[in-house]
């Protein structure tokens, strides 16, 4: 094969430095990758800024992604960033309309596996309704970042007599929970080099909108919504009891966790209650208004297993407490460090 | 078989809490040896369901916990040399030493990789023949005999680049030394599950015959805790010492003679320093002579400089069963999971950490 071919095939499967460049090739990147999958009159402009005009409340968030492997069962880097950042919006009721994204590529990254990104992340703001109307990419030296990164701003709107914040928790709050916990982070895991492990268990990565609308429907009582993400259920109830100033009661029979992930952990030395998830919500409602909205949330594919796990109390403010299966008490703290798997 | 939910159905754990209470008459003190029985009795908030009669004392039975000071400065000098990767399990790399961590050291530019086995870190060796890969081999019968596996594989494929630095640990002479010393008065011990299932429940036998105290090998789930406690507690009523075990289905009298062989080929017994005990006799692991290529303790040059105990840290108190974590004046005040002064606070295995994570059953 001459030396030619050989360049121009090397160029066109990896990404380069130059695609960074701001040149013809990032032109080029911009264009074949991105646009052809996300193109809309917004996004198309190519302007600096993209010119939105929402009426309302508005909601306003960003995060940055970093999960490695970018592909998991489930699931990839792109899917995981639209959906988290339409939960933190829909985490304050607003329904999602536009997101930013902005990639952090690096050099050598095959091309073919940008592209799978943004085509997962095609599919998920088509199913979500949103719309990706600006972004960026930059290209970094080999080891100065770990294959992509993305970070996604995401706005919403939030609509009247909606009023959700993690400090509107009252105690006699009954709390509901949209299903299994574990399976994020069980997966993920489970694809890590150094782990392995065999698991037909998938990422329950997923917007969780339209699922907030439909609780919405039901009651505007819902006091607390939370995406239990990094740090898990146990983490993220720490985050409400601490923002709301009340105590949480929750009872180890009633969380939904899956067998697999129940095994995974006693394996590793985790815990599921402090395992991430992506596509899950806690809420805190009113107890008069609890079972009509369990009801509608069973309904929906992302609530079948919905389940009331505890209640919002007064005593002991700041505290997390559960009810075990044997009958005991025992306090739930929130996530130290990095969870390690055990030595022995 | 569900290997989990049917070793914590509450019916069942409803039969043992009554058969306990029924037998435990007499006041009693019995030691779980083992951390990882520590966190599930915290974890299940088991305490909470005992007579007032009986108490439970955690034991020095956390691998990480026990490696004294000294070592882990070695380890973490080691760390620092130049070509060298340092392989270890998890939670040693958060373990402060005298004056820094291997998660320190990493920061500082040492390269530390977390290994989920030993076969893992072969594999780095392989993967780096460049560097000179250090496997820190923590850890009680229950990991020794997989890091004797790995030495013999290595020396079977001529690995050049692959060392251990031993500092195993081995459970009956500790358990010798900490009923030598009188400091506790126990009427049952719980013996440690996974080192039982590899050593067998033979070498507990001494401490039902030369010091009178009832022995059970217990499993880690609440409900094998409470078969267990049940069983010491039946012991005590009935005037007997003998060593039963509670966990059949990963243990047996003689062990695991595959495992024990592979053990005795590479290490051989020696004196080993704990934490909160010093040094005690022929309870520790070295490598065999013929193994010495593979030492890293023969092969490198380090200096670990002076060994430092943080002040009014009580680890070694709680590690020998005489004070409790509350005891201590810097537990949940200035020792804290994420800063840690002593490693019981860290290890997952760590009393300090299973008392500060689930709480001291005072929440009803």
């Amino acid at each position: 094969m001459p030396l030619t071919t050989i360049m121009v095939k090397v160029m066109s499967d990896k990404i380069l430095l130059a695609h960074g460049s701001g040149g013809k090739l990032a032109h080029d990147m911009i264009r074949n990758s991105f646009l052809s999958a996300l193109e809309n009159p917004v996004l198309s402009q190519l302007d600096d800024s993209a010119v939105i005009e929402p009426v309302g409340r508005l909601a306003f968030t960003t995060d940055s992604y970093v999960v490695q492997p970018i592909f998991f069962p489930g699931g990839d880097i792109g899917k995981l960033a639209v959906c988290g950042t339409i939960n933190d919006l829909a985490m304050v009721g607003a329904t999602p309309h536009y997101l930013s994204l902005a990639f952090i590529i690096e050099e050598g990254l095959p091309v073919s596996d940008l592209e799978k990104v943004v085509h997962s992340i095609k599919e998920t703001t088509a199913a979500a309704g949103v719309t990706v109307v600006t972004g960026d990419t930059k290209v970094v030296n080999r080891g100065t970042a770990d294959r992509l990164f993305i970070n996604t701003a995401g706005i919403g709107i939030v609509p009247a007599g909606v009023n959700i914040s993690g400090h509107n928790a009252k105690p006699g709050d009954v709390l509901i929970l949209s299903g299994t916990v574990g399976d994020h982070g069980i997966a993920v895991l489970s694809q890590r080099e150094g782990i392995n492990f065999s698991t037909e268990l998938e990422s329950d990565c997923a917007p969780l909108n339209a699922l907030v609308r439909e609780m919405l429907t039901a009651s505007h009582n819902i006091h607390c919504l939370r995406d239990p993400t990094r740090g898990g259920l146990a983490t993220t109830l720490n985050e409400i009891a601490e923002q709301s100033d009340v105590s949480i009661r929750i009872h180890e029979e009633k969380i939904p966790v899956r067998e697999e992930v129940v095994s995974a952990c006693e394996m590793l030395g985790l815990d599921p209650l402090y395992v991430a998830n992506e596509g899950k919500l806690v809420a805190a409602v009113d107890p008069g208004d609890a079972e009509k909205i369990l009801e509608k949330m069973k309904k929906h594919r992302y609530g079948r297993d919905a389940m009331i796990i505890g209640e919002v109390r007064e005593e002991n403010p700041r505290r997390v407490v559960m009810k075990t299966s044997l009958g005991t008490t025992r306090i739930i703290d929130m996530l130290v460090g990095e969870p390690l798997p055990r030595i022995c | 078989m569900k290997l989990v939910s049917e070793f914590r159905q509450s019916e069942l754990a409803d039969g043992l809490v009554r058969s306990i209470h029924r037998h435990a008459a007499k006041e009693a003190r019995f030691m779980e040896f083992c951390g990882g029985h520590t966190v599930s009795i915290m974890k299940s908030g088991l305490r909470q369901l005992l007579p007032p009669a009986l108490t439970l004392t955690s034991g020095p039975g956390c691998p990480v916990c026990v490696t004294d000071n000294a070592d882990l400065d070695k380890s973490i000098a080691i760390a620092l040399l130049p070509e060298v990767i340092v392989a270890s399990f998890g939670d040693m790399v958060r373990v402060p030493g005298s004056c820094s961590s291997l998660q320190e050291a990493k920061a500082a530019g040492a390269d530390v990789r977390v290994v989920y086995s030993t076969l893992d870190a072969l594999t780095l060796a392989k993967e780096n023949p460049d560097k000179s890969v250090i496997f820190l081999g923590i850890g009680f019968e229950t990991t020794a005999p997989t890091v004797a596996a790995s030495i013999l594989q290595a020396e079977q494929e001529n690995l050049k680049n692959y060392y251990v630095l031993s500092l195993h640990k081995l459970c009956p002479p500790i358990i010798k030394a900490l009923l030598d010393s009188g400091e506790v008065n126990l009427q049952g011990l719980i013996c440690p599950g996974h080192v039982s299932a590899v050593i067998g429940s033979m070498p507990w036998e001494f401490v039902a015959r030369d010091y009178g105290i009832p022995c059970v090998v217990s499993g880690f789930e609440p409900l094998d805790i409470l078969q267990c406690i049940d069983m010491l507690a039946r012991q005590v009523a009935n005037g007997e010492a003998k060593v039963e075990i509670a966990y059949r289905r990963g243990v047996s009298r003689e062990g695991n003679q595959t495992a024990i062989d592979i053990m005795e080929r590479v290490f051989e017994p020696a004196p080993a320093r704990w934490r909160g005990f010093g040094e005690v006799a022929q309870s520790g692991l070295r490598l065999r002579s013929e193994f010495a290529r593979f030492d890293a303790e023969l092969n490198f040059d380090f200096d670990p400089g002076p060994t430092v105990i943080p002040e009014g840290c009580l680890c070694g108190e709680v590690l020998r069963g005489v004070k409790s974590p509350q005891d201590c004046s810097l537990f949940r005040r200035v020792c804290i999971p994420a800063k840690p002064v002593g490693p019981c606070m860290v290890s997952a295995e760590g009393t300090c950490a299973a008392y500060y994570h689930y709480g001291e059953g005072d929440v009803r």
